[in-house]
């Protein structure tokens, strides 16, 4: 167990570095940061002074250096477009878009395991069938198409849900949430149910799958033959099972709900981190482009960790075969 | 008894025997059967034949800035009051054809898609190749670096790649590299399928007999190996290819949706369903409608083709 | 003598596919009296699985009982709505399946899996089922079992495993154990310790036990009665002793040809030609016909029933000829058995 988590830390370091090296050479050689920071008209002894005291003029490995140990310590200096240190815009930015991804996840899975349960059990019943043909028409359509059709039903026609922005929030010092108001909730709604659509008809795919091939399990029949219920069957022993693949699969797509936050936050002009990536990308931002790089990193490597402990705390087998190796 | 070259014999009896097998199989037999394949399959033939006929079939050129007028604008489809006889699926904001611009940016679209996953099987399958026969630290190296990026979406990887590319040409004129960005950032974000599968056919192939034995007598195992792991990997290429494509015609879309691919002045699907929401809400519905309404159906029937390729072809890939 | 635990009459078990209806259990009777063992023999697809499984009500759709009754302590079972067949299960019928390594979910503890069978069928607060837990696994032989409860699965060995598995089966004390091949995927080392435990776990608690396998063997050790099954019927039943050293069907006959015992010295074990018919290919007439030297033009043509002879009942027209031969004026019918 302990030279397995010592191997995965190691691994997620590289990762870092890697991505590091990447947001460094982008910072570094991907537009000049003096020119950023200067006017047009400086002249070349403001710039030479400028260059060094940024330090542009050491040797690569020490600013790479530099570069890391601020990372590090979040620091990525200041935002072109916005004339404020990244740190400070990222998190002005990160409670939108952690509320929207919460919602739209915890939509997914609280709806998507039982209805993959109920799909795996009643396999030939017509509720499942009319949403196995749906899921598949959902799972091919594009994110932002879900979006833009939700907006067209919901606000254009019908006029009950709002189609931008946050809405109303609440400040609470660091943190501002949308979760305290009803104008919050009411925002949050469209935009939640795009970005979870997609992982809602694919963890009750993999569910179904997963319980169609538990429920064929001996220990199945085992305790049917004992005489349990089918509840304690179905959600006590099949879904327990079933639960190292869906963990694997949430977990990757938590990664996905990252990538697709920064659709939904396009489509519903949804004042997050993905919105802020996609002006800076427009803006030739590029601290901050470099920031979300390594932000998304360090989120995919957290959260692999995270998959990882789960396994162990779902699947008691796993713990041993750690120690015993 | 004579001693014929592997090879040879692969290649003698190779293309007469996957065809009898075709015809045998019960793929055409099964094709017929399932009228939703049929169905999507004609779909898509429709909608690829109409994109590349476009300017043949479409009445108005979207290119040809001077045919625009302004006052064509915001026109509604001819079916509703308001609408120009001109216009089947009435204009965008500029005054350009829906139906026309449907046309030409679905061939824009489909031609990224196509080279991007080209680009993505070419790659993906030297590298494939190359890890699979060297071995030892390439193959470590080529397989880490997949393994990594596997974790992360690959809508992500290509939104990445294109911001840094993006930013990277800044200051030259960007003109034509709009689509060789496009195209290099999606099929980077793919390769990785394409390596694993070739990578694994090779190993296998590496260790069997032949291969050991054509070394032994001083053979180009090498040629053998290319000659013997190809045909292996072929259908499971194929369906990736397929299942690829439908994706690579999404990350285009998003993309442009987005406002990071192709300009808005270049037709695509992506960039006029940008256009269009943006007048959805003043109720021209029609501009970001029939553009999503064409997307969806051409995802749609790639998709259902490419499942039931996987599911004939390599059920391993479910 | 007293009622029969368990009484089958005329059962039918038929699998609906599109390629036609197959028959896998084809009109089986038999009884099983209170404490006693019957063994129920076979090769593999004979049906004495899918005899046990739908005496216990667990057959997988499509699977059904097409006809035919079974009779749990004078109660017909084979009706009951699914929720009380549920609680028939476990409670008065307990099961054995053939793989301990398969048969416990390796995600719970065993002592988790105790107790939940415990409470489903009883009002025993979780402490008392804990305690009756620990008991039973003592019962089955577990070492330190109050500390062993709380293992996973994976932390015993095969036969430790299904020593949990037969004290799961216990667990509501049911009247009747149905064991399927409980021995057949251990060490042969082990597998007479599990069936001397499974005897003697049963006659403390009175339960009659139903043991399905294909080793004659172990029958001939374990069991009081013995049923032959043969391409989904009963080709002859009766006393174990009766019918391993007077078997009088050609195919239990050849079962037996094919035990080593001591006595034998030198002679070659025989073997039965041919294999078993597939259940879409069952032969008219007397279904082992093919196989059989003995046959004649009636097995060709006529399906036997069973008939009764002195201690049990045989379903073969040699057995009918001989009769008939030995007593012409008392002509011998099929007739349905009775133990």
């Amino acid at each position: 167990m302990l030279a397995y988590s010592i191997r995965r830390i190691f691994e997620a370091l590289i990762v870092m570095i890697t991505v590091a090296a990447l947001a460094f050479v982008l910072f570094r050689f991907v537009g000049d940061p003096v020119n950023q920071l200067v006017g047009q008209d400086a002249t070349l002894a403001e710039r030479n002074l400028i260059r060094q005291q940024l330090g542009l003029d050491d040797p690569m490995p020490v600013q790479f250096g530099r570069f890391l140990w601020k990372a590090a310590h979040f620091d990525f200096g200041m935002s072109y477009q916005v004339k404020q240190p990244v740190t400070a815009v990222f998190a002005s930015r990160f409670p939108a878009t952690f509320e929207l991804a919460l919602t739209a996840a915890l939509f997914a899975t609280l709806i998507g395991i039982p209805m993959g349960v109920y799909t795996g059990i009643h396999r030939d019943s017509w509720v499942s069938k009319v949403f196995l043909t749906i899921s598949l028409i959902g799972i091919s359509l594009p994110t932002f198409l879900i979006g833009i059709l939700l907006i067209w039903v919901f606000s254009t026609l019908l006029g009950w849900l709002p189609s931008f922005g946050r809405g109303e929030v609440v400040d609470l010092g660091i943190w501002k949430t949308g979760f305290l108001t009803r104008d919050g909730w009411a925002h949050l709604v469209l935009p939640a149910i795009t970005l979870g659509l997609f992982q809602l008809t694919l963890i009750t795919r993999l569910v179904r799958s997963q319980m169609l091939e538990v429920l064929r399990a001996d220990y199945i029949k085992f305790a049917r033959a004992r005489g349990l219920s089918d509840r304690a069957i179905n959600f006590g022993h099949a879904l327990k099972n079933t639960l190292i693949p869906v963990i694997t699969v949430i977990g990757l797509q938590v990664g996905a709900i990252i990538a697709f936050a920064l659709i939904t936050e396009f489509v519903f002009q949804w004042p997050g981190m993905g919105l802020l990536f996609l002006q800076s990308v427009q803006n030739a931002d590029i601290p901050v482009m470099s920031a979300y790089l390594f932000l998304v990193a360090f989120l995919f490597v957290a959260i692999n960790f995270i998959v990882d402990l789960l396994y162990v705390w779902v699947d008691p087998r796993i713990r041993i075969l750690g120690t015993s190796t | 008894m004579t001693i014929v070259a592997p090879d040879k014999v692969a290649k003698i009896a190779r293309p007469a025997g996957r065809l009898r097998r075709f015809i045998d199989s019960d793929m055409l037999h099964s094709f017929v059967r399932s009228p939703l394949v049929m169905f999507a399959a004609l779909i898509a033939v429709i909608l690829v034949g109409a994109a590349f006929l476009a300017p043949v079939l479409a009445p108005h050129d979207p290119y040809d800035l001077k045919s625009l007028n302004l006052m064509d604008g915001e026109n509604p489809p001819r079916w509703i009051k308001g609408g120009d006889p001109r216009f089947w699926l009435g204009t965008d904001d500029q005054g350009r054809d829906i139906y026309s611009t449907i046309l030409y940016g679905m061939r824009s679209s489909l031609l990224i898609a196509m080279a991007a996953v080209g680009f993505a099987l070419l790659l993906g399958v030297s590298l494939g190749l190359v890890a699979g026969y060297r071995g030892g630290r390439i193959d470590t190296l080529i397989m880490r670096i997949a393994d990594i990026q596997l974790t992360f979406p690959s809508i992500l990887t290509a939104l990445l790649v294109d911001g840094i590319a993006r930013t990277a040409l800044k200051g030259s004129q960007l003109g034509n590299s709009h689509y060789v960005i496009l195209v290099v950032a999606i099929g980077l974000s793919f390769w990785v399928q394409y390596a694993r599968t070739v990578r694994g056919v090779t190993l296998v192939e590496r260790n069997k007999d032949y291969v050991q034995a054509a070394r032994l007598i001083g053979l180009s195992s090498r040629k053998i190996m290319f000659n013997h792991v190809l045909p292996n990997v072929l259908s499971p290429v194929l369906v990736l290819a397929t299942i690829n494509l439908a994706l690579a015609i999404i990350t285009e879309a998003t993309l442009s949706f987005l406002g990071v691919g192709l300009p808005s002045s270049e037709p695509s699907l992506g960039t006029m369903i940008q256009i269009g929401n943006r007048f959805l809400l003043s109720g021209s519905w029609w501009m970001v409608a029939f553009p999503g309404v064409t997307l969806a159906a051409l995802v749609l029937a790639v998709n259902l083709v490419g499942d039931w390729l996987r599911d004939k072809l390599d059920p391993r890939l479910r | 003598m007293s009622p029969p635990v368990l009484s089958v009459r005329n059962l039918r078990v038929e699998f609906p596919t599109r390629r036609g209806t197959l028959v896998a259990v084809d009109d089986v009777s038999f009884d099983i009296g209170p404490g006693e063992v019957l063994g129920v023999v076979g090769e593999s697809g004979a049906g004495k699985s899918m005899t046990g499984t739908a005496v216990i009500g667990l057959l997988e759709p499509p699977g059904r009982i097409a006809s035919g009754e079974v009779w749990l302590q004078g109660e017909r079972i084979d009706r009951l709505p699914p929720e009380k067949m549920r609680r028939v299960r476990g409670r008065r019928i307990g099961m054995v399946f053939q793989d301990p390594l398969t048969s416990l979910n390796p995600l719970y503890q065993i002592g988790e899996q105790l107790i939940e069978t415990i409470r489903t069928h009883t009002d025993a607060s979780p402490a008392v089922a804990r305690k009756r837990a620990i008991g039973l696994l003592e019962a089955a032989g577990i070492q330190g079992a109050a500390r062993r409860i709380d293992s996973y699965p994976h932390e015993f060995s095969g036969g430790m495993r299904q020593r949990v598995v037969i004290a799961l089966a216990l667990a509501a004390e049911p009247d009747l154990i149905i064991a399927d091949e409980p021995t057949t995927a251990l060490d042969v080392s082990i597998q007479a310790q599990i069936i001397d435990l499974l005897k003697t776990l049963c006659r403390d608690r009175g339960a009659a036990i139903m043991l399905i396998t294909h080793d004659m063997g172990v029958i001939a050790e374990t069991a009081d009665r013995v049923a032959v099954m043969y391409a989904g019927r009963i080709a002859e039943i009766g006393p174990v002793r009766d019918v391993v050293q007077r078997p009088q069907h050609p195919y239990t006959k050849g079962l037996m040809g094919s035990i080593p015992t001591l006595e034998m010295g030198g002679t070659r074990l025989t073997q039965i030609p041919g294999s078993m018919p597939r259940l879409t290919a069952i032969p008219t007439g007397c279904a082992f016909n093919p196989r059989c030297n003995a046959a004649f033009d009636r097995c060709r043509v006529e399906r036997p029933d069973p008939m009764q002879t002195g201690t049990g009942a045989v379903a073969c027209w040699l057995a009918a000829r001989a009769a008939d031969e030995a007593d012409p004026a008392n002509q011998m019918h099929p007739t349905r058995m009775a133990p």
